[in-house]
C-alpha cells in the first residue's frame, strides 16, 4: 500500500540538485519518479527510487539533510478519470492530501500522495478495494 | 545665529573651565546613588580627588553592563520621587537599560535638542515633523520637547505610515522632518508613486537624519532628491536621546556639546586615550544631569574628533561620522540589536542546529535582515517548515522590534568559520 520515498531538502542554489543526483548515479541507484516544486527559499526533492533505503544511507552519509518516509502508492487503470475517482473517495471520508504526484509504471498510473490522516488513509484504500503497490513491486 | 549665544561660542578655556566647575559638582552629587559610591569606595576615590579636568582619569568606566546590572534604578542620584520620566533602551539581552529624568534634566535635554535644531537654521514659524517611534524610543520625545522648545509647531507623526506622513508634509506645510536615512528613501519612493515633486509640491527644506549609520554620499543623495539641506544627528538613549551632537550648517563633523559632555576618545583594547584626532571608542561623562549621570561611559561607539576649528563660531569639539561599534551591536532602521539576542530566541527551537548566519543588505533601498539558520532534523514536512518559519520570524520581531527575513538551510550549508564564528555579514550599501 505504501513505499519507501526519499525526501531532500534542498538550498534554492545552482548545482544543489546535481549533488544529489551525481550521489544516486556513484551508488548506482535507479531513480523511478522524482519531483520538486518551485520555491523561493527552500524546496524538498522527492524521490521514488530502487533501494530506497541505500539510496537514504549514501545521501546521509554525504551529509546531506535527508528523510526516508512512507507515502501512499495506488495503481490507477491508464484510462481519463482514475485518478479522479480515487481522490473523490479521500475526500469523500474528510481525508487531506499533503501533497501528491503521479507516474507511469509498467503500463500503469501509480498515485504517489500523503495524507493528513494516515491510519484512516489505510482503511478507506482496503475498504474500497484500492489497487497499490508496494516496495517490493518497485524493486523487482 | 546661535540660540545659547554665550554657551554655544565660548572659548576652549572657558569650556573646560565650565566642565571642571560641573564634572566637581556631578562626582559630588553621584554619591547618591549607591552604584558610584561603591564604586568610588573601592577605588578609594573621594569627590575631592578630582581637582582637575585630567583627574576624570582616576575614575573607572561605567559600562552598559553596569546599567545592566543595576537595573533599574541602582545607578540613579535622585531618590525616585524625584524623576519625572523613565527611558528604556530598545531590545537588549537580558535586562534592558534604563535611564531616569528629573524635570530639570528633561529641560535641559529640550534645550539641547533645541539647540541643535536651532543650529541647522530652523526657527519659530517651521512646522517640524517627527517620524520616530514614540514611546519608550528616545527619538520620539527627545525631538518632540525640543522642537516645542524651539518654538516650531510639532507634529508627533511617529513611524510607519508612509502615505499619512506624506499627507502631514503636504497638508501641514512641514518644512522640517527627522527621519531615519533609509526610511526617507521609502518616502520618497512613495512620493514618486503618488506623483509628488518634493520641489514643487512641499515646503520641506531642513531633513534631520540619523540614529542609522550613514554615509556621506547617502546624504548627498538624500539632499539631491528631497531638495533639501540633510543634518547628521547623534544620540543614544544613555545620554537622554537625541541631542548629544549634531551637525551646523558647515556639515563638516558633529558638534558635540561640551556643557553637556566631557568627551574621551580611548582605544578600547588598552583603554587608554588615543593619539588626538584618531578613531577610538567614544566616552562621554554627563555633567548637566541630576537623575542619572554617568561617568566615563563607554558609548562603544567608534569615532574621532575632527581637528581644527569650524567658521560656524562654535569651538565645541566635531566628531567624525560613527565609524562603527566596537562590539557586536548592529543599528538596523534605528534599533539597538545584539546578534546574541538572536541566537537566544533560535536555540529555544529544537528543531534548529547552531550554525546561522545574519546578513544585513540593502533591498530596494530598504536595508533588511536576513537569518539563514540551518534545520537540525528534517523530516520532510514542508507544512511544518513553513510554520517553524513563521513562529521564528514572529519570536524574533518580538525581541529585535524589526522584522528578519527567516531562512531555514539544509544542516551543513552554512560556512563553517574556523575559530571566531562570524555570524553577521553586513552588506549593506549607502545607496
Amino acid at each position: 500500500m505504501t513505499v519507501q520515498q526519499i525526501s531532500i531538502f534542498v538550498e534554492n542554489k545552482q548545482g544543489t540538485l546535481l549533488k544529489v543526483l551525481e550521489l544516486l548515479k556513484e551508488a548506482n541507484i535507479q531513480l523511478v519518479a522524482s519531483t520538486i516544486a518551485d520555491t523561493v527559499e527552500y524546496g524538498i526533492y522527492r524521490i521514488i527510487c530502487s533501494e530506497p533505503q541505500r539510496a537514504f544511507a549514501t545521501l546521509k552519509g554525504a551529509g546531506i539533510s535527508v528523510a526516508i518516509s512512507d507515502v501512499f502508492a495506488l495503481t490507477l487503470d491508464n484510462v481519463p478519470g482514475r485518478a479522479a475517482d480515487a481522490v473523490r473517495i479521500l475526500t469523500q471520508e474528510g481525508i487531506g492530501i499533503t501533497y501528491m504526484y503521479s507516474f507511469l509504471y509498467e503500463g500503469k498510473g501509480i498515485l504517489i500522495f500523503r495524507t493528513d490522516n494516515p491510519d484512516k488513509t489505510r482503511s478507506v484504500i482496503e475498504n474500497n478495494n484500492l489497487s497499490y503497490i508496494t516496495d517490493e513491486d518497485l524493486t523487482k | 545665529m546661535y540660540l545659547h549665544r554665550e554657551l554655544e561660542t565660548m572659548q576652549r578655556g572657558e569650556i573646560a573651565k565650565l566642565q571642571l566647575e560641573r564634572l566637581q559638582k556631578t562626582v559630588r552629587h553621584c554619591m547618591n546613588s549607591p552604584f558610584y559610591r561603591k564604586r568610588f569606595e573601592e577605588c578609594n576615590l573621594t569627590p575631592d580627588d578630582i581637582k582637575s579636568l585630567d583627574d576624570l582619569k582616576k575614575i573607572p568606566f561605567t559600562t552598559k553592563q553596569d546599567l545592566r546590572d543595576t537595573y533599574p534604578f541602582g545607578i540613579a542620584s535622585v531618590p525616585l520621587e524625584k524623576a519625572v520620566r523613565l527611558h528604556s533602551s530598545s531590545g537588549t539581552t537580558g535586562n534592558p537599560t534604563v535611564i531616569i529624568h528629573t524635570q530639570k534634566d528633561l529641560d535641559e535635554w529640550a534645550n539641547a535638542v533645541a539647540r541643535c535644531l536651532h543650529m541647522v537654521g530652523l526657527r519659530p514659524g517651521d512646522v517640524f515633523q517627527n517620524s520616530s517611534g514614540y514611546g519608550m524610543f528616545t527619538g520620539g520625545l527627545g525631538f518632540q520637547y525640543g522642537a516645542e522648545r524651539l518654538g516650531m509647531m510639532t507634529v508627533p507623526a511617529a513611524a510607519g505610515n508612509t502615505k499619512r506622513q506624506l499627507k502631514f508634509i503636504t497638508d501641514f506645510g512641514t518644512t522640517a522632518l527627522h527621519a531615519i536615512p533609509s526610511y526617507v528613501t521609502r518616502i520618497y519612493e512613495m512620493m514618486q508613486e503618488m506623483g509628488i515633486d518634493p520641489r514643487k509640491d512641499t515646503k520641506l527644506k531642513t531633513l534631520i537624519i540619523g540614529a542609522e549609520p550613514h554615509s556621506e554620499e547617502q546624504r548627498r543623495r538624500i539632499e539631491e532628491m528631497m531638495g533639501v539641506k540633510a543634518y547628521n544627528s547623534f544620540g543614544m538613549s544613555e545620554m537622554c536621546g537625541p541631542g548629544v551632537a549634531f551637525e551646523c550648517q558647515e556639515q563638516n563633523g558633529l558638534h558635540i556639546w561640551e556643557d553637556y559632555y566631557i568627551v574621551e576618545i580611548i582605544d578600547p583594547d588598552t583603554l587608554q586615550p588615543v593619539p588626538e584626532g584618531e578613531v577610538g571608542e567614544l566616552v562621554l561623562t554627563t555633567i548637566n544631569r541630576e537623575g542619572m549621570p554617568l561617568l566615563r561611559y563607554r558609548t562603544r561607539d567608534l569615532t574621532r574628533i575632527l581637528p581644527g576649528e569650524c567658521p560656524c563660531g562654535r569651538h565645541h569639539v566635531r566628531l567624525d561620522r560613527m565609524k562603527g561599534r566596537s562590539d557586536d551591536m548592529i543599528i538596523l532602521k534605528g534599533v539597538n540589536i545584539f546578534p546574541i539576542q538572536i541566537e537566544t530566541i533560535l536555540m529555544q527551537f529544537k528543531e534548529l542546529a547552531s550554525n546561522y548566519l545574519i546578513t544585513l543588505e540593502t533591498k530596494d533601498t530598504n536595508d533588511e535582515m536576513m537569518i539563514e539558520v540551518e534545520l537540525e532534523h528534517f523530516d520532510e514536512d514542508y507544512g511544518k517548515m513553513q510554520k517553524l518559519t513563521r513562529e521564528i520570524t514572529r519570536l524574533l520581531k518580538d525581541e529585535i522590534l524589526v522584522t528578519p527575513y527567516v531562512k531555514l538551510v539544509p544542516k551543513g550549508s552554512l560556512p563553517q568559520s574556523e575559530g571566531k564564528a562570524v555570524r553577521v555579514k553586513d552588506l549593506r550599501k549607502p545607496f
